[in-house]
C-alpha cells in the first residue's frame, strides 16, 4: 500500500504551517523528513496518520493494505507512549484485545515480535524498569504487532543517548532487512536520516515546503561508518538545511 | 586566583544536600501516641490535670470493658458502620462517576462545575433538617447526608485526576483506533486512579465527621447517638471511649486506602 500526499497545506489559525506538500510514500521503502525544528514535521506526519485534517490537499491510500493488517497507519512516538501499569506483554497485548485477538493467537504475535526486538526476556517487565532504548523498543514490538501497512515514526531515537541510539539503528536496520516494512521517519538528526532513508525530504522552515527529495540507492545494510558517499550525502544535506535552521532559530527569538 | 607561594590548608568540601527527602519512619507515629497517654494518665493521677479537665485513660479503658461486656458496643457499631458503608458507598460511586464524565466531555464540565462550587462549601449539617424532610427520620436521611458528604470532594479529586491523564498517552491509544470505551476503560480510568485514591482519603475522613451529625437526629443506636448522649451529660469517660472508636475507623480507613494503594499503583513507585 503507497501513500500518496496530495498538496498538502495546513494551518493553525493565522499560522500557517505547511504549504503545498505533494509526495509519494512508496511501499518497502523508509522515507525521511528531516527540516528545522518547528517547520512542521510532527503536523505532516499527524496528518498522514489521521489524527488531525489538512486545511486543504488530500492523504491518498493507493492500493489495500497487506493481508492481516489490524491497523494500518501505526506510529511510534518520541516518547514512547507505553501505560505505565502494564507490563510489556500488556502494553502489547492492549492493541490487540480491541481486534479480539485474545488467548493463544495473541501470545503468538506477542511472542514473534518480542523476539524480533529481543524482548522476549522482558515480557513482565513493567515499563519503570527498562531504559530508554528498550522502551522504545518495546513500543516498535508494539506497532509490528498490528502489521502495519505504514509506520509513522516521529524523531523515535530523539529521547535516547547517542550509544542507545547507535545500537537501535542497527536494530532497525535488521528489523527491515529481515522484512522491509513502510516507513515515514521524522528526524533532525541528519545522521539519522542517511542512514536509514531511501527518500530523504528536506523542508524548508515555517511555512514548510519540500527544498530537496534526496534518494539513496546504496542498501540499507551496506551503510557502515565512514562511507564517503554517504557523508558527501549528509554534508549536502547539512549545505541545505543550515541556512533555514540558523533563520528559523533566529526567528523564534523574533517572537 | 590564588597567592602562587603560600599553599592554603585543604578544606573539606560543606555538605548541602541534606533534608527535604521524606523518609517513611513507622514506629515514630505509635510512640507519639503512647506518650501522649502515658502523660495523661501519670498527669491524671498524680494530680496535675484535674479529673474534670481530661479523663483518665485507664478509666476510659474500663468503659470500653464495660461497653465491650455489655454487648453494647457492637449493638452501637454495627448501625453506624452500616450507615458509614452505604453512604460513602453511594457518595463515593456517584462522585466517582460524575468526575470521570466532568473530566470526559466538555459540556458536563462546563454544566456541573459552578454547581459544584456552589455545593462544596456548604456545611452538609446544615442540611440535615431537609435531608429528614425529604428522605424520612429513619436510616435514608442518613445516607443521604454521608452520601452528599462524600460526593462533592470525590467529583473534585477525580476530575482533575481525569484532566491529569497523560494526553499523550489517549493519543496513543487513539492511534492504535482503540474503541472510546477502550480508551476510557485501560488509559484514562487506571491514569486517573492515584489521584481518584487520594481524593477517598479524604472523602473518608469526610464521611465519618457526619456520621456523628447524621445521628443527632432519631438514632437510638450508633456510635454518634452514644457520643451525643455522653457529651449532654458530660460524661467524659464515655464520650472519650466513643471519640476514640471513631479515630481507630479513620486510621483503619486510612490503612485500608494504603493497601489499596500499594497494591492499584504498585506501577508507580
Ligand atoms: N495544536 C497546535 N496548535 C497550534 N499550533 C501548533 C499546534 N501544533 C503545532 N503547532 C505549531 O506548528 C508549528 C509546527 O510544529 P511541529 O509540527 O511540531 O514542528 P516540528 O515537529 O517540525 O518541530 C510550530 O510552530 C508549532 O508551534
Ligand atoms: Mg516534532
Amino acid at each position: 500500500m503507497d501513500i500518496r500526499l496530495d498538496a498538502i497545506s495546513h494551518s493553525y489559525g493565522d499560522t500557517e504551517v505547511l504549504r503545498d506538500i505533494s509526495l509519494d510514500i512508496p511501499t518497502g521503502r523508509v522515507v525521511c523528513l528531516v527540516g528545522p525544528s518547528g517547520c512542521g514535521k510532527s503536523t505532516l506526519l499527524r496528518l498522514i496518520g489521521g489524527l488531525e485534517r489538512a486545511t486543504k490537499g488530500h492523504i491518498l491510500q493507493l492500493g489495500t493494505p497487506p493481508e492481516g493488517c489490524l491497523n494500518p497507519l501505526t506510529y511510534v512516538f518520541q516518547d514512547f507512549a507505553l501505560l505505565p501499569w502494564r507490563s510489556v506483554w500488556g502494553n502489547i497485548s492492549l492493541v490487540l484485545e480491541d481486534h479480539g485477538i485474545k488467548g493463544a493467537h495473541a501470545n503468538a504475535i506477542i511472542a514473534d515480535v518480542l523476539a524480533r526486538t529481543r524482548l522476549s526476556d522482558f515480557s513482565h517487565a513493567l515499563p519503570r524498569q527498562l531504559s530508554g532504548g528498550m522502551k522504545q523498543r518495546v513500543a516498535i514490538a508494539r506497532a509490528l504487532a498490528v502489521k502495519p501497512a505504514v509506520m509513522l515514526m516521529d524523531e523515535p531515537l530523539s529521547a535516547l543517548d547517542s550509544q542507545t541510539r547507535e545500537l537501535l539503528m542497527d536494530d532497525l536496520v535488521s528489523l527491515w532487512t529481515r522484512q522491509p516494512f513502510t516507513a515515514v521517519y521524522v528526524t533532525h538528526n541528519l545522521a539519522e536520516a542517511v542512514r536509514l532513508g531511501h527518500r530523504i525530504v528536506v523542508l524548508s522552515r515555517r511555512p514548510g515546503e519540500i527544498r530537496d527529495i534526496v534518494e539513496i540507492d546504496r542498501p540499507l545494510e551496506g551503510r557502515g561508518h565512514g562511507d564517503r558517499a554517504l557523508e558527501d550525502t549528509q554534508r549536502h544535506l547539512w549545505d541545505l538545511m543550515r541556512d533555514e535552521a540558523r533563520a528559523a532559530d533566529e526567528e523564534l527569538l523574533d517572537v | 586566583m590564588s597567592d602562587i607561594g603560600a599553599k592554603p590548608e585543604p578544606i573539606e568540601v560543606r555538605f548541602r544536600g541534606g533534608g527535604f527527602a521524606p523518609k517513611p519512619h513507622r514506629w515514630i507515629g505509635v510512640i507519639v501516641f503512647v506518650v501522649l497517654i502515658i502523660v495523661a494518665e501519670w498527669g491524671t493521677r498524680s494530680g496535675w490535670i484535674s479529673p474534670l479537665t481530661l479523663p483518665r485513660p485507664s478509666d476510659v479503658l474500663a468503659t470500653f470493658g464495660e461497653l465491650w461486656e455489655s454487648g453494647l458496643l457492637l449493638k452501637h457499631l454495627v448501625p453506624s458502620l452500616s450507615r458509614l458503608a452505604i453512604g460513602a458507598a453511594i457518595g463515593a460511586s456517584f462522585g466517582i462517576g460524575v468526575g470521570i464524565l466532568m473530566g470526559l466531555f466538555s459540556y458536563v464540565r462546563a454544566g456541573s462545575v459552578p454547581l459544584v462550587a456552589a455545593i462544596f462549601p456548604i456545611p452538609k449539617i446544615a442540611l440535615l433538617p431537609l435531608f429528614v424532610i425529604w428522605f424520612g427520620i429513619d436510616e435514608a436521611s442518613k445516607y443521604a447526608l454521608i452520601a452528599f458528604g462524600t460526593f462533592t470532594p470525590t467529583v473534585v479529586a477525580t476530575y482533575g485526576a481525569v484532566d491529569n491523564v497523560d494526553r499523550s498517552l489517549i493519543r496513543m491509544g487513539q492511534s492504535f483506533d482503540l474503541s472510546w470505551f477502550s480508551i476510557v476503560r485501560k488509559i484514562v480510568v487506571p491514569g486517573a486512579m492515584p489521584g481518584i485514591l487520594s481524593g477517598l482519603r479524604i472523602s473518608l475522613s469526610i464521611a465519618i465527621i457526619l456520621l456523628v451529625a447524621a445521628e443527632m437526629l432519631g438514632a437510638e443506636y450508633g456510635i454518634g447517638a452514644y457520643i451525643l448522649e455522653a457529651g449532654s451529660l458530660y460524661d467524659l469517660e464515655r464520650l472519650f471511649a466513643g471519640v476514640v472508636i471513631l479515630s481507630v475507623l479513620g486510621v483503619l480507613l486510612s490503612m485500608t486506602i494504603g493497601l489499596i494503594e500499594r497494591r492499584v499503583l504498585r506501577w508507580r513507585s
